[in-house]
């Protein structure tokens, strides 16, 4: 049996067009051995939801610079639910103001990760919460 | 939740989940497998192989639309799209880009995509590529597109488990000599010059064609290939070996980011189906896949079996021993399977 892979799909939702942000994060989990599926940019939640769907993935990160994020966040972790994925943790990057990161905390993402979050951080937090481990 | 029963029924989160078993190769994938089988055989595996940046994955985005959206009232067909990128050899990790092309299939039922990591494997292809083809097929897909990792030149393997082989090339990636040198070229059923919009796109095409006057003289002898002109035209889009139950590959021209050729593509892609059928073809490989297939899972359980009866420490020893150079690798098997000679075939 080969070894159970972590699946990740990085996604750029909403309209803005800057995914430097995002490729880092892909680059990082990449470097963590982690199969990571890029989407590209400007995905509907639909597509990303389509998409996790289809990828069988085990985290989705959500990478929002627009100031959509209280719109688009909900609406994909809506989504994945109808299809059956509550259980995987959805994590966003991004500028996030700190009392809308608690309000999506609060509808079950796992973390938000703002400019600056050292890549271990969010390797690790990943890692724990898919394998179901306390994060080290 | 029973996964094959879900794939069979056509549930999306059921096929998804149970190809992730397969491609663990989980003992639930594998019983998976064997319940499935029978209900595979019948989808038209469909190869695209190239080099990176050629344009694989923007050609494969647009023979799906195109198969969902036929224009001449035919049933759209059901797609699967298998897409393959590397995984890092020193991590493990990898990074799936092959989607970004394929943002429009999206929203579309008829159409499931996945991409694999190549996990390791050099042929150009996962080991598992192949399994979660056979569940994609059972899950009632008329087309499977499977993308290779972007190939140079002996990446061959999905020549093996396609019936139709695309191999893509892009003008300014080389020269003649390149287009007679062996492997991806000649695993060609069809040869697309995409990005024909560029610089050198007649040389690249004289090359290939010329490559192909080779193979079949007989066949492209009024062809005039290599000296460029009208004559040097395909005759027409359709390719036309049909009659003669030779197949010569069409060079066939596209622009994926102006859609542009993908009609003609699509038509030779059926055209090639179509001569498979009626000259026996499609029995012949798939004959040849499956004893393929049957050798190489017969060599894995043969040594993971043998391994079971030998014991770590005699392992190390022989390996110490050919390191000083005291035996040969031929003789250490010949000891380590307790043989007087190894076979003369194996």
């Amino acid at each position: 049996m080969a070894e159970r892979k972590i699946r990740v799909l990085v996604a750029k939702p909403g309209l803005d067009g800057h995914d430097r942000g995002a490729k880092v994060v892909a680059r990082a989990l990449r470097d963590a051995g982690m199969e990571v599926i890029y989407t590209g940019l400007r995905q509907t939640p639909e597509m990303i939801a389509e998409a996790a769907l289809q990828e069988d993935v085990d985290a989705v990160g959500l990478s929002i610079l627009s100031g959509a994020h209280m719109a688009l966040v909900p609406r994909v972790l809506e989504l994945m639910r109808a299809n059956g994925q509550g259980g995987v943790h959805v994590f966003v990057g991004g500028i996030i103001p700190e009392t809308d990161a608690q309000a999506l905390l609060d509808q079950g993402i796992l973390a938000v990760y703002g400019p600056g979050t050292p890549s271990s951080k969010y390797v690790n937090e990943i890692r724990a919460a898919v394998l179901g481990e306390v994060a080290a | 939740m029973d996964l094959v029963a879900g794939v069979l029924a056509g549930e999306r989160l059921a096929l998804a989940r149970l190809i992730t078993q397969v491609e663990n190769d989980t003992p639930e994938g594998r019983e998976a497998l064997n319940r499935l089988f029978s209900h595979t055989g019948k989808a038209h595996l469909i190869g695209v192989t190239g080099s990176p940046g050629t344009g694989k994955s923007s050609l494969v985005n647009l023979i799906a639309k195109a198969y969902r959206t036929p224009a001449d009232g035919m049933q759209p067909c059901k797609v699967a799209v298998v897409a393959v990128d590397p995984s890092s050899p020193f991590t493990g990790g990898a990074l799936l880009g092959d989607r970004v092309r394929m943002r429009d299939l999206a929203g579309d039922p008829g159409v499931f995509v996945r991409s694999m990591a190549s996990r390791g494997a050099l042929g150009g292809l996962s080991h598992s590529t192949a399994a979660v083809v056979q569940v994609l097929d059972a899950a009632g897909f008329d087309k499977i597109l499977i993308e290779t990792v972007g190939a140079g030149q002996s990446e061959v393997d999905i020549a093996r488990l396609a019936h139709t082989t695309l191999v893509v090339e892009a003008p300014g990636l080389g020269d003649d000599i390149q287009a007679i040198k062996a492997g991806i070229l000649e695993i060609a059923d069809i040869l697309v010059v995409n990005k024909a919009d560029r610089p050198g796109v007649e040389n690249t095409e004289r090359a290939l064609r010329s490559n192909l006057e080779l193979a079949h003289p007989e066949r492209m002898r009024t062809g005039s290939c290599g000296r460029g002109g009208k004559a040097n035209q395909p005759k027409s889009g359709a390719p036309e070996a049909l009659d003669e139950q030779i197949w010569v590959p069409p060079v066939l021209r596209t622009i994926a980011t102006q859609a542009s050729g993908v009609t003609e593509l699509v038509a030779a892609i059926e055209c090639h189906l179509a001569h498979l059928r009626v000259t026996g073809e499609w029995q012949e490989r798939e004959h040849e896949r499956l004893q393929t297939e049957l050798n190489q899972l017969l060599q894995a359980v043969l040594v993971a079996r043998w391994r079971e009866g030998v014991s770590e420490a005699e392992l190390r020893d022989v390996v110490s021993r050919l390191q000083d150079r005291e035996l040969s690798p031929l003789k250490a098997v010949e000891q380590l399977l307790d043989l007087d000679a190894v076979p003369e075939s194996y």
